[in-house]
């Protein structure tokens, strides 16, 4: 990789970890599930982000692409699961609070 | 200023936003701006096909889901509870032995059975193209399973979410 592009990535690189400390940040203080689920997303669109920039910047568009791709489908089928999972969460808890899931300990 | 700058600025206002927002509703609204302007950059990237994939499903589907998610989380009583409970185990039970039928079949018909050697094998003799259908088709079949796998998974998860409003409509 030429300087040029170094330095090209690096402005990237510094992107995607702002991107991905806000939603780990975002992971850590909040209570509320469906907030939870927006933060795997921001990680998740972090990582994206960086299978991009890395194939781009390495010449393997195509296999960055398909891997995306595949990041794609499971972050669709995470955000599709775990938004069922919060529905029947607050039809038993009547709130989204991750703290009252100690209630179902067997 | 370069493109790409101004974008990835925009891009981290709108994650600022997304995470510090208080209203659920506002931070999906967020997401769905950081997704499109990621959407953009990939563009940028020489990334078309990725880039229309996030568009469609993450801008679009994946804020759907959020939003059916967050309209339907209103309360129902204890007697809907075990209506929802007896009506899923009436309709989901023969759930299983399809499932154990299904792995049986894939088992015994050996579906799918090329997976094993053949993107290493390819690899090796091809080296990895740009396209990326080539790509997906030569090196990654067994993510194409996996993702059909996935997208099945989905479906279903988004076939509780509206399952939920149809209880709730009794």
């Amino acid at each position: 990789m030429s300087g040029e592009n170094w330095q090209s990535f690096l402005t990237f690189a510094f992107f995607i970890a702002l991107m991905f400390v806000s939603g780990f940040y975002c992971l850590l203080i909040t209570r509320n599930m469906l907030r939870i689920i927006i933060a795997l997303e921001l990680l998740i669109k972090a990582v994206t982000l960086l299978v991009i920039a890395v194939g781009f910047y390495t010449g393997m568009v195509g296999l960055s692409q398909s891997l995306v791709i595949t990041i794609i489908v499971i972050e669709v089928a995470i955000v599709a699961v775990a938004g069922g999972i919060a529905l029947r969460v607050f039809r038993y808890n009547d709130n989204l609070d991750v703290r009252r899931l100690r209630n179902l300990r067997g | 200023m370069d493109i790409n700058l101004v974008l990835l600025i925009l891009m981290m206002i709108s994650t600022l936003w997304t995470v510090m927002c208080r209203s659920l509703i506002k931070a999906t609204i967020g997401l769905a701006v950081t997704s499109a302007i990621l959407t953009a950059i990939m563009f940028r990237l020489n990334s078309a096909l990725a880039a229309v994939f996030e568009l469609s499903v993450c801008t679009g589907l994946i804020t759907v889901v959020f939003v059916s998610t967050i309209s339907l989380t209103k309360p129902l009583t204890h007697k809907e509870i075990e209506e929802l409970s007896k009506a899923r185990h009436k309709r989901f039970g023969y759930l299983p032995i399809v499932i154990a039928l299904a792995a049986a079949a894939i088992y015994f018909l050996k579906i799918p059975n090329d997976f094993s050697d053949s993107s290493s094998m390819a690899i090796r003799s091809q080296g990895i193209p740009e396209d990326v259908c080539i790509v997906l088709w030569n090196f990654r079949k067994l993510d194409l399973f996996a993702q059909i796998m996935l997208i099945i998974a989905g479906s279903l998860g988004v076939a509780t979410l509206f399952e939920e409003r149809k209880i709730d409509e009794w």
